[in-house]
């Protein structure tokens, strides 16, 4: 069996076919392969949040994702976030962000801004979190949830109030 | 990272087969392609058993049946589990962060290895990692380790939230062609070894039978989110009349394995539910305690989250 193995994803909505060698994660493709350098590499171990992308539509740490196993899936980076509306004008939370002046160096950003386009998703499908009183009822966004459910992007310029704050307003 | 070879199988037969000298299964990856990027893994092929059919919650009676690629946050967002089951979610929803648990599975989540930083480091012995050359870890860095069933060889910790939560469930692992096991067997008594599986135990579902009693799951760490547990403990209590009809105690953070606390358990039942009865069985539990220099710290949290833990629930 080879140690190459041809991979297909649909990036940003556009298909793309290449051989990968087995051992490249999806953020090394995006970014070395592809050209598609918004998911950041941070920490490549999963802890800072940095390359998160929309996988199938769920957020995940592409440092985390083998190429060979992501293959037939859909993979929306920061890129492909401000297309969901008008193509090429900024998604609302995008917006937000601008808005909220939730971000001051900006690498933490385009990680910042799929996990919380994922996170969103998540509350509307009604997933609890760690911080929700009552696992079997619905929950309101409040700065407590979403600090909670945005732990897993670190930002080392401490932005996070304004973060949290341009979150909110999307969530409302 | 060593080359490998990768497959995907469809059938855990198919799964079985293909798991070769040096092979390993592959999860979410969260935890085995990190330990391969460090080199404290090394497979030469990967036999990814995210497509197999083993991703659905089942209910089966009041308990449950949990296919082992099941998500970690499927697992947590399921109604049942959110509503028979708190103790489980909420233990699943302390752990990582929401990016890792949608890659995580519960089979992987299960059999993810210690985060001792010697295990992690190749630069260091450890006998885990490599067998038989020394534990660094009993005079070096151990604030984080274990305080119960450790040995001279290995002090690790198990870092799952989830497991603790299993183990006090009294929950079964279904390994394929062999049955089912619990917890304790599943990680049996060496730390050193992590688990009594073969390397080509293929894990396809968990088994919860049904619990009638409150529970709840809590977690001390040293942020408020996304770290590992110093000290958790997943807990269920029946009381009647002032009167502890039964109980359920396990703790994370302590041990190799989730240290399911048959001692406190034991103390408890048939006497009163006051915080000095839950003081006497923590007590119980925690006299069998080791610390290390630098992790006694561990024994008076324990006692305090398993009184303050019991009391809420009373
Ligand atoms: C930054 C970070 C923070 C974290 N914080 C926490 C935390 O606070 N609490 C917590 O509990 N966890 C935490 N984790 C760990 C995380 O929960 C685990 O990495 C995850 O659950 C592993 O699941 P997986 O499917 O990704 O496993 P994988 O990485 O794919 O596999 C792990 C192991 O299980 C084996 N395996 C997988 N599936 C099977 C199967 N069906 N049968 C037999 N063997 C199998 C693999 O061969 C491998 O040895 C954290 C991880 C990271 C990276
Ligand atoms: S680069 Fe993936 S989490 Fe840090
Ligand atoms: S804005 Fe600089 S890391 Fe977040």
């Amino acid at each position: 069996m080879p140690e190459e193995s041809l991979v297909t994803l649909v990036v940003n909505g556009r298909t793309r076919r290449i051989a990968v060698d087995t051992r490249t994660s999806v953020l090394d493709l995006l970014r070395e392969r592809l050209g598609v350098t918004g998911p950041k590499k941070g920490c490549d171990h999963g802890q800072c949040g940095a390359c998160t992308v929309l996988l199938d539509g769920r957020r995940v740490n592409a440092c985390l994702v083998l190429a060979v196993a992501a293959d037939g899936s859909r993979v929306t980076t920061v890129e492909g976030l401000a297309d969901a509306g008008e193509p090429g004008e900024p998604s609302e939370l995008q917006r937000a962000f601008v808005e909220c002046d939730a971000f001051q160096c900006g690498y933490c950003t385009p990680g910042q801004l799929c996990s919380a386009a994922g996170m969103l998703a998540e509350a509307k499908d009604g997933w609890p979190s760690a911080v929700t009183d009552d696992l079997a009822e619905p929950t309101d966004l409040t700065r407590e949830e979403i600090r909670e459910r945005m732990s897993g992007n670190l930002c080392r310029c401490g932005a996070y109030v304004n973060i949290v704050e341009a979150v909110r307003r999307v969530a409302e | 990272m060593r080359p490998f070879t990768y497959a995907r199988a469809t059938t855990p037969d198919e799964a079985v087969a293909q798991h070769t000298e040096g092979a390993a299964y592959l999860g979410g990856g969260t935890n085995l392609v990190d330990l391969m990027r460090l080199g404290v893994a090394l497979p030469s092929h990967l036999v990814d058993v995210t497509r197999l059919p083993h991703a659905q919650i089942e209910t089966d009676g009041d308990g449950l049946l949990i296919g082992a690629a099941v998500r970690n946050s499927d697992l947590a967002a399921h109604a049942v589990v959110r509503e028979r089951f708190p103790m489980l979610a909420r233990a699943v929803l302390t752990g990582a962060s929401g990016q890792i648990r949608n890659m995580a599975t519960v089979g992987g989540n299960l059999l993810q290895r210690t985060r001792c930083p010697y295990f992690q480091d190749v630069t260091r012995p450890c006998n885990r990692r490599d067998p038989g050359t020394g534990c660094p870890a009993r005079e070096g860095e151990h604030e984080n380790l274990a305080i119960l069933g450790h040995t001279p060889d290995c002090v690790a910790t198990h870092p799952s939230d989830m497991a603790v939560a299993l183990a006090a469930l009294d929950a079964r692992v279904r390994v394929h062609g062999r049955g089912e096991t619990g917890l304790d067997d599943l990680y049996g008594d060496d730390p050193v070894r992590a688990s009594a599986l073969r390397p080509d135990d293929l894990i396809t579902h968990v088994r919860v039978p049904p619990l009638a009693m409150r529970g709840t799951y809590r977690k001390v760490r040293e942020r408020a989110s996304f770290a590992f547990a110093l000290v958790s403990i997943a807990a269920a209590l029946d009381v009647a009349d002032g009167v502890v009809r039964d109980c359920r105690i396990a703790l994370g953070g302590v041990a190799a394995k989730p240290w399911r606390a048959r001692r406190a358990e034991a103390a408890l039942r048939g006497g009163p539910a006051t915080e000095d009865a839950f003081t006497r069985a923590a007590d119980a539990e925690l006299a069998a305690a080791e610390p290390l220099r630098d992790n006694g710290y561990k024994i008076p949290l324990a006692r305090n989250l398993v009184v303050r833990t019991l009391g809420e629930l009373t």
